[in-house]
Formats: C-alpha cells, structure tokens, sequence
C-alpha cells in the first residue's frame, strides 16, 4: 500500500488501479464465477471469487423430497463427475439404514466411479490446456472423453447425469461385453495419454506458463481445507481412497501420486498421473467382477433415524455429505461438502502478486465446476 | 508495366486531362490489388478453419458449397447485412476510424511486393524501410481501437499489444536489414534478383530468419504470441466492442498483414518469385502459402505465452541475437 502511494504521488506520473469484473460472463470462468478483480496494469492485486449465480438450492430441496428423488439431484452438483455425487449420497444413506450392497453392485460402482475419474480429468486436461491458449489439445481429449461417454451411455442411459446408482445397489446390470469394451478402450486411452504428454507437458511454453504459477504452500492447502489434487499437489499425501478407504479401493494396490511445490504444473502432473492409476484400478475391477445381483435388500418403507456422514474421493477432491434423518422418508438435514467451493478460496492466495494469465491458469487449476460450488 | 503505360497513353489520346490520365492506371493497380487481398483473405479464412478442423480432428466449415468453399462469402455477407453498433460512452470518432487506419497500411504495403519479375505495383528502392513504416502503424490503429471502446478488457488488450508490437519491431528490422547487406539494396526486387544470381539467403541467414519468422508472429499477434486478442483472459482484447463491417476490417487486416508476411519472408529468405520451370507468380504464391500454413500449423499447437515472458523473449532473446546476427553478416559481407 505504502508503494502504492508513493507511486501516485511520483510527479508526471499517475497512475491508478484497475477494478476489472471478471465475469460472470468470460470465456475462462468456466461457467457463471465472478472474480472481482484489482489490476495494476497487468498484475493482480486482488482477486476475490463472487458466487452464487448457480445457486439451485440443493440442500433445501433434498429436504422436501423423498430420498430417492434426491438421488438425480446429487448429479447437478459435480455435473462433470456425476457418479461421484451419487456415490456419496447413496452411500450416507447405506450407511443410516444399513444397508448391504451386493458384491457385484460395488464392483460396478467402483468401476464406473474409476472411469468417471478419468473422464473428468480428461476434460480438465482439455479446459486448462485452452485456458493456457492451447486449443487443439482440448479437442484431443474431447475424442477420448467422449468414448467414455458413449461406454457410460451404454450403461446407464445418460450421457452425463446419470441417476444411475441406487439405495442398496445399482439400477441396471452392465450390458453384455462391458468388459471388453472398456479393455480396448483403456489400451487405446493409455497410447493417447502418451501423445498429451508429447504434446502439452514437455512444451517449454507450457512448463514456463505452469511452473511457479499459483503457488499453494501445504499450510496453506490444510488451513484452508483443500482436498484431492489440489491438496496433494501441495505435497500432501492424503487420499480418502486411502486415508478412509471405501468400496473396494482396500483390497487394490495404487499409487497415490504426490507434488511438490503446489503450483499448477503440479497439479496438472498430479491429475495425469491419477489418470493412469485409475486406469489400473478399472482392470483390477473387470478382473474380479463377479456375477450375481446388482440390487439388495431395501426396506419397503424408509425411516431415516439419527445421523451420519459419508465422504469419497471424488475427481475434484473430498464430497462428503453429512444426512440427519428425524425418522421419517425425508432428509431432515442435508450438508453437502463440495471441494471446488473450498478451493476457490484458495483462489487470492494464487492469483495475488501474478498476472492475469495467471489468475486464469490458476482457475483452471483448481478444476472448478461452478454446479459444484453454488450447489 | 507495359499495360498500364499503354492504357495511360491512350487515354491522353483520347482528350482525356492530363492529371485524369496519370491518376487512372494507379488506380486500376490499386483496385486489382484490393481484390487480391480480398480474395486471398477470404480464401485464408476458410482455409483457417479447414485447417484448424482438420489439425483438430473436425471437419471444419462443410455446408455451404463443397467442402465449406463459399463459408466466408456467406459470412461476409452476414456481416455486411449486420445492424452497425456503436456502444454508448465509445470515443465515436476514433472508434470508426481505427478500423481503417488498421487496414489502410495494411494494403498499402502490397504496392512494393513484387509478385513477378514485372508484377509489382511500384519498385520502390526503399522498399524495406516502405513496409517497416508501414508496418509500425498497426500499433496506433489498435491504441486507437482499445484506446476508444470504453472497455476495460480493450484497454487491457491495447495496451498489451502496444508493447508487443514495438518490443518486436526492433528485432524485426534488424533480421531485415542483415539481409538488405547481403543484397546490397533496400529494394524488394533487387533482392529478388541477387538471390537468383547466388543463392536463397536463408543457407546464410537461419538465425536471421528464425528471429523473422518469430518476431513477425509477434508483430501479427499470432499464436503463441496472440496476446492482444488472449480470448481466455481478455475476452476479445482490443476488439472486444467491435461488429459487422468494422470487426470485418480488422480482421481483413490481420489476414493481409499474414500475407505480406508470408511474402516478405518467401522474397527476402527463400528467393521471391524465382523457381524454376513454374511461372513466376505461381512460384510466389507457393512460397506464401506455404508459410501461411506454418503460421497457421503454429498456431493450432501451441499455448500462449505470457505477457512478460513475452517481454522477455524480445528484449533479452531476440534482440541480441539480431544483433549478432547483423554483426556476423557484416563480416562476412566484408570477406566475401
């Protein structure tokens, strides 16, 4: 600030800051995020998120709903990574009533929640490397994500917002030859995988746009609550899949991948990596999928009673949804935790002190979905 | 330029005034190179998108006519038939003439560029130091653009592509000028015509041409230096409140400063129109497509570098290197 003044006052020169609003409408906000912003020429002084735009209400509709209308709701939170939310809702709910989900049904879940992650970072890789100004890369992974839309599609009937899972189990069994298809379509992503990183990651404008660009300290990331990529590109080793382990992830080995200085070309490597070890995950689901019922036994009439908390590993990070039942069908309390509205926080630590570019290479990091954080 | 003299004498002839006479053929020229850029740019805008498509695994543009051929008539004509804004609180009268002072120098510069051993508008023996000037005025054009649309992106994107284009201006000039040695003159044709006697100059020149080629991306405010219009940070940069005809011209003028781009450098590094056993003309337009489509090859791969990186790659790569550059041609102008 003393700077600041100083410089005001220099004679001849004046100069003054810059207030820019940064959205809601801007090609690099990723939906409807406002970033108030304060310049001084091309540098950002300050960088502060307003939200709110996308705002629908979940957790108060949750409320007035039947649980298994809940259920599509959970989708339009994380629309990018949708079986992810179901997943966690679903499961809080298993979890109350106590409910016994078939092996089959878990290994599915666990299957399709390991290819969603895929997907998911398979779009981001796509949405940062045009945030960064390079185009042909997003439509690249557009062609492998869209074969995994097309595989979810066969499954479930939904391209992206599924309704897919259900109290106890899963709607539909998967369709006859799931098994080979995702085989061949594993071998074919992990070829391109390769070709991302010819293309982007050893590009020197790339590494040079990237490295040292938002940085985010560990302290920082813990402080502020940060989960999934964004935490362990920081250096954390902290992974629900791990840490509170649930489906199947305890009975498979995987590597949890780990940065080091918490800046964007962190965790971008980061989320490259969990692409591949997804990709294990997946084979060592189709390898031991047993055959046998996709639904259990659910109570005809649901009385949710007392409260519970359940939390997965979802693409952005930790979803967890806390579910108080007062003993009748309906949700008496729904909280929905969402990773992005976390990190978004994180948001003026990142981009004070860089440029604009930076503050968009830094939104892009954080992998924001804005249904996510205004729920 | 037998043509146009022939034309001028028989219009005197004819009774016509004098000063009529002389202002005719340059006019005709005039409008024949109008409609060459015209075209050209109309063709480079498809191919654009074809190539991008393609690079991008698309299509491209496919409706309207095979293969898309007539997309850019048909938007042409959109935008022609588009409603005129001019926004509120806009500085109107540098917001209406920015467009044209862009576009202005922008054809101007195509009055030196031989095409052929005679098809050239005006051999002028200050070619080189004609298209520099010329060249520089794209600046003002886009201070003007930014300056006056009352948006703070446009300022932003102004002010951006004001330091970049003179930042890269010097590098530029003096990759130009080691070649200007080389030839011993400043006129385009000249230099055209000692490279045939010798050789191409770009087996003397690499470094002198990677600086070219890399400054004149800059200058064009192309990928991966397309800071001026970065959409993901600047929305549009200086062209942000700007519609139909006049967006139309300003993007015709980053068209055209791409062809005389690819021009400049097919006649100073890769021999001009000189071939052999091709026509002339067809030789040129070779060369120029063929680095339209590096520039447009560059583009669709590469991310945006940042503004001080930018500023950085100017200053404490680029310039030098010329320098380097020019000095080493010097010598061996000397020994040679």
């Amino acid at each position: 600030m003393q700077e600041m003044v100083a410089r005001t006052e220099s004679p001849g020169i004046r100069s003054e800051e810059l207030f820019v609003n940064m959205g809601p409408q801007h090609p690099s906000t990723h939906g409807v995020l406002r970033v108030l912003t304060r310049l001084d020429g091309e540098k950002v002084i300050d960088a502060q998120a307003d939200i709110g735009y996308l705002h629908r209400c979940f957790e108060k509709i949750a409320e007035k709903r039947q649980l298994f209308q809940v259920i599509p709701y959970t989708d339009r939170t994380d629309y990018l990574a949708a079986i992810h939310d179901e997943l966690v809702f679903v499961m809080a709910v298993e979890k109350l009533l106590e409910i016994e989900v078939p092996e089959r049904a878990q290994y599915i879940r666990f299957i399709m929640s390991e290819l969603q992650r895929i997907a998911s970072h398979l779009l981001w890789f796509g949405t940062f490397a045009m945030d960064l100004g390079a185009t042909t890369a997003f439509l690249y992974a557009w062609r492998e994500r869209e074969r995994l839309l097309d595989i979810f599609e066969a499954v479930t009937g939904a391209r992206m917002l599924y309704n897919y899972l259900r109290f106890g189990g899963v709607r539909n069994d998967v369709f006859d030859g799931f098994e080979s298809t995702v085989e061949r379509y594993l071998k074919d992503f992990e070829k391109r995988l390769e070709d991302y990183h010819e293309l982007v990651t050893g590009n020197r404008i790339f590494e040079k746009r990237t490295q040292g660009v938002g940085v985010i300290t560990a302290e920082e990331a813990i402080a502020y609550g940060a989960s999934g990529p964004v935490l362990r590109a920081s250096g954390v080793k902290y992974d629900v899949r791990k840490n509170d382990p649930y489906l199947l992830y305890d009975r498979y080995d995987f590597e949890v991948p780990v940065g080091k200085n918490g800046d964007c070309y962190d965790r971008y490597m980061v989320r490259m990596q969990e692409m591949v070890e997804s990709a294990k995950l997946v084979r060592h689901g189709l390898a031991d999928m047993p055959s046998g019922d996709v639904m259990g036994k659910v109570p005809r009439r649901i009385k949710l009673e007392g409260d519970t908390y359940a939390r997965i590993e979802s693409a952005r990070g930790e979803v967890a949804c806390y579910l108080v039942g007062d003993g009748s069908d309906r949700a008496y309390r729904l909280k929905w935790r969402s990773p992005c509205f976390v990190h978004l926080q994180l948001l003026n630590i990142m981009a004070r002190g860089g440029l604009i570019a930076d503050l968009v290479a830094s939104i892009g990091s954080i992998d924001i979905v804005m249904g996510e954080v205004d729920r | 330029m037998d043509m146009f003299t022939a034309m001028h004498s028989g219009l005197v002839q004819m009774g016509v005034p004098l000063w009529l006479a002389n202002l005719v053929p340059p006019l005709v020229k005039a409008l024949i190179l109008l409609l060459f850029i015209l075209l050209n740019c109309m063709f480079l805008i498809w191919m654009e998108r074809k190539v991008a498509g393609h690079m991008q695994r698309r299509m491209g543009p496919m409706r309207t006519g095979p293969h898309g051929i007539i997309q850019s008539l048909a938007d042409v004509i959109k935008l022609i038939s588009k409603e005129d804004i001019i926004p509120n609180g806009v500085d109107r009268w540098v917001f209406v003439l920015a467009p044209i002072v862009a576009f202005a120098p922008a054809f101007a510069v195509f009055m030196v560029i031989p095409f052929g051993p005679t098809l050239i508008a005006q051999d002028l023996n200050i070619a080189l130091i004609f298209i520099a000037a010329l060249t520089s005025f794209v600046v003002i054009s886009f201070l003007m653009a930014g300056w006056s649309s009352n948006n703070k992106w446009s300022l932003l994107g102004a002010m951006r592509s004001t330091a970049q284009l003179i930042s890269y201006e010097v590098p530029l000039v003096i990759s130009v000028v080691a070649v200007a040695l080389l030839a011993g003159s400043l006129s385009l044709q000249e230099i055209v015509e000692a490279q045939r006697e010798s050789f191409w100059y770009i087996l003397v020149q690499p470094v002198g041409f990677l600086v070219f080629l890399t400054a004149s991306l800059a200058e064009l405010n192309r990928s991966p230096f397309d800071l001026s219009e970065a959409e993901q940070e600047l929305v549009a940069g200086y062209n942000t409140e700007y519609s139909g005809m006049r967006w139309a011209l300003l993007y015709l003028t980053e068209y055209a400063n791409l062809i005389t781009f690819a021009a400049i450098a097919s006649t100073l590094f890769f021999g001009g129109w000189s071939g052999p056993v091709l026509p002339p003309f067809v030789w040129f337009m070779i060369k120029v497509y063929f680095f339209i489509f590096l520039v447009m090859w560059i583009r669709w791969t590469l991310p945006r570098v940042r503004v001080d990186q930018l500023m950085e790659l100017g200053w404490k790569g680029l310039l030098p290197l010329s320098l380097v550059n020019l000095a080493f041609t010097g010598v061996y102008v000397l020994i040679r």
